[in-house]
Formats: C-alpha cells, structure tokens, sequence
C-alpha cells in the first residue's frame, strides 16, 4: 500500500535554516545538510527546501546547497522558493532537486507550469497554494502571504492540475505558525477534487494533527518545519502513533 | 570495476551518480557506444517520456549497443519501461528485451504512483537481504504487467512488476537512488553481481 508521507521543511536564508512564525519573525535551527541527513536517519520520506533569501548571491548560495543535499541525502527532495522561470527551474533540477515548487510565479505567468511539465515532467512540477479564508471562501495569496489575490484556491488547484502539475503543496495561512491543527476541510475538499497527490501545510503542533489531517484532510502527505526542528515531535514517535492509528506510514 | 551510467536525453543521471558515490564508487556518464560496451557495469536511469526517449536512442544508434550488451545492466524507472516491447505512453515501441506491455494506471486512484510502497516476492541477485515488504520509493504513471521475469511485485490500483530480470538485464521501477537504505543495498547487490556465462571481458 502507497504510504503516506512524512515531509520536514526546511526554509533556507543565506545558507542557513531558519522558521518564520507566519512568515515573520525568523529563528535559526541549523545547517541546512545537517539537518536533512537527521531527518532522513530518523524515517523522514521526503524533504523540503524552501529559499527565502531575496539577494542574487543568496540564490547562488541555495543553488549550491541544492547540489550538496543531492550528493549527502538518499531520499526525494523539493526546492523552492523565487522560481520564475524555465532557467530556474531547469538549474535546480541539474544541481541535483528531484522536484521544484513553484509559487508566485504560477499565478504570475500560468504557462510555466505548462511549459515546466513539457519540458521536465509533471512528476518534478509542485506547486504551491498559499491560501486564507476571506469571507468564507479560500483565496490565494502570493508574495509569501504579502498580496490577497481574489483566485479561489480550489479552482486554481484543478487548474494547475490540468496545466499538469504533478503536485500541490496546499498551505492554510490562517494555520500556519499557529501548532493548532492543519487546514482539514479545505485540505480534503481539494484532495478529492484532484487526481494528483496533496501535500497538506500549515498548523502541525500535535501527532494527531497528523493523524487528522491524513484520515479526515485525505491528505497523501503532511509537511511541518518548527515541530521537527526542535524536536517537539520525533519522526519515529509519530510514524509509531500513525502506524498505531492503521494509517499506512514507512517505518 | 568501470560502471558507467549511460548518457541520453531522460537521465536523472545526477542522483544516480551521486547514489554511487555515497557507495564509494565513480561511474563515468556517458553516451559513448565504446565506453558503454567496455563497461563491467551498465545503468540505464530515466525520468521524462517514452516516445522521445527512443527517438534519441534511436538516432544515436545506442538502442543497438544497449540491446547487444553482456554485462550487467540495470535500468532504473523509464529505464525498466524503456526495455519492455510497447508502452501506451504516446503509443510507443520500446527497445523490446522483455515481451511486456506498459500501460498507464487506471484512474481509480490518484496518478502518478507517488511515493513509498512496498515491495514482495522477491527473487534473484538484485534483492538479497532485502525483506519481503521493504518500501521503496516510486514516481511513475505507467507500469509493467507481472510477467514470467518478473522478480519483484509491488500493488498499486494493482500487482504490477516492481522488478524484472532476464538473462544480464535487471530493471527497476522504483528509485534505488532515492529510496533510504534498502535502495542503497539493492544498488549495491547491482554492483556485486557477476555473469558467469558471457563472453565479456573487462578490460
């Protein structure tokens, strides 16, 4: 049986890794290699690498982790994080990511996604949603949560899809930084919606968020950045819980 | 020992490469037909479409080299697609070394198979010490049906081959380079593996 996946994110500022607490506010937690080399020892299935260095010579300096954490670590890796373009796009891939998440970018220039599907598969192509509720309805956000679009998130979701993402990694806004839970019903709405997998984000503080959020979120993955990097919870300790719960996990 | 990871427009050539490294071995890249044949070890990677796939072997005359090889050759994902006669994938022929056919997954659940799964009833060379069970990593739309060399299952939507061997040519669907430990051990069981029978000589 597919597993579902356990994804700590890791958000990279000149080299180093640190967690914005709703994308303010920045704590350190580590060498960026280190780190994902612990992860995967303790059962994480996937990793995460997000750059919010805003500098040309922060980029570089991502570009070269890139290629590092490809030669260190034998498990699937994500980058994102400032992708514009196909070049970008294509110069992570070559230093060695096994996918890209996309973001700003997709609803600036929606073809991207189109072209990046053709050119290197849907399989490498995520694409990431930031959304917020605003009058009981889901609406994106671009910018890093900065701009409030007026896309509703869900059809813009079945829209990438077509366009041939591989992926969504789906935020809730309103969760994220708060360690109350994830987004369960918009998670799951859009999980059913689509054919492709969802990577739910925002809001993990309990192993049972975890389990919430993989049986009534549908989710086909969960990813967390503060819970991981101080140990709040253990990888081991909560696959053990999900296992426990028959949800299906890779010990 | 010279293990080279052939060269060719659907390569996911780096993390192969990197994977070897982490296992203290130097594989050469390469599209050379020399080069390739001269090899004690052959790996075959790809990720990206069929059809366009054997255009370029095609083109470049490597799907004769690689059809004609002795040696051990691994191919890893489309590498295993590639190797079956036909794929549904833009209705393509592939290079034909197993008599499979390669259909996409129905739709009854999401596509592509994404993630960790697990692996059972395995056989030969390529699996020893690897546990009935053992989760490996797998991105793939497509799939090879069980076929009589078929050496690994895996169950998504349905059985389908994981793993298949005949005679020098063993291939994988799943992502031995990016799946933990246990994709560690199967590359490495790869490498250990020695042909009896051929006629092939290192040099």
């Amino acid at each position: 049986m597919l597993t579902k996946r356990i994804i700590p994110c890791l958000d990279v500022q000149n080299g180093e890794t640190v967690k914005g607490i709703n994308f303010v506010n920045l704590r350190s937690a580590g060498d960026p290699v280190a780190l994902g080399k612990r992860y995967s020892e303790e059962g994480a299935d996937e990793l995460v690498y997000l750059d919010i260095s805003a500098s040309i010579e922060g980029r570089k300096t991502f570009r070269e982790l890139v290629s590092r954490v490809a030669q260190e670590l034998n498990i699937p890796f994500t980058v994102g994080g400032g992708i514009k373009s196909i070049a970008d796009i294509s110069a992570l891939l070559k230093a060695g990511a096994d996918k890209v998440s996309v973001n700003t970018a997709a609803v600036v220039n929606p073809h991207l996604i189109d072209e990046a599907a053709k050119a290197f598969g849907s399989q490498c192509i995520v694409v990431a949603i930031d959304a917020k509720a605003v009058e009981k309805k889901w609406l994106l956000t671009i910018y890093g949560g900065r701009e409030q679009s007026q896309i509703n998130a869900l059809e813009w979701a079945k829209e990438l899809q077509e366009r041939g993402a591989g992926e969504i990694l789906l935020t809730s806004m309103d969760h994220d930084g708060t360690k109350n839970g994830f987004a369960l019903e918009l998670t799951a709405q859009m999980s059913e919606m689509l054919s492709i997998p969802v990577i739910a984000s925002g809001g993990a503080g309990t192993m049972d968020h975890f389990a919430d959020v993989f049986t009534i979120g549908k989710a086909d993955a969960a990813l967390a950045a503060s819970v991981f990097h101080f140990r709040e919870i253990p990888i081991p300790q909560l696959k053990k819980y999900l296992q426990e719960k028959q949800i299906p996990v890779r010990i | 020992m010279k293990v080279v990871i052939i060269e060719y427009n659907a390569g996911n050539l780096f993390s192969v490469q990197a994977a070897l490294n982490r296992l203290k071995v130097k594989a050469i890249v390469s599209n050379e037909p020399q080069i390739i044949q001269n090899a004690d070890k052959v790996i075959f990677p790809g990720v990206g479409e069929m059809a366009s796939a054997m255009k370029y072997l095609r083109e470049t005359r490597l799907l004769e080299i690689i059809r004609n090889l002795t040696q051990p050759v691994l191919g890893i994902c489309l590498g295993l697609q590639l190797f079956c006669r036909h794929s549904e994938e833009n209705d393509s022929l592939g290079i034909g070394i197993f008599e499979a056919n390669v259909k996409r997954f129905p739709p009854s659940e999401k596509v592509p198979h994404m993630g960790w799964n697990q692996i059972h009833k395995l056989k030969g060379p390529l699996f020893e010490n690897i546990p009935d069970g053992a989760n490996l990593y797998f991105v793939h739309s497509y799939y090879a049906e069980i076929l009589p060399e078929t050496c690994g299952e895996s169950h998504y939507i349905l059985p389908f081959s994981a793993a298949i061997q005949k005679e020098n040519y063993f291939a994988v669907q799943f992502h031995p380079e990016k799946s933990g430990k246990a994709g560690e051990e199967i590359l490495r069981n790869f490498l250990s593996i020695k042909m009896n029978s051929q006629d092939h000589s290192p040099i």
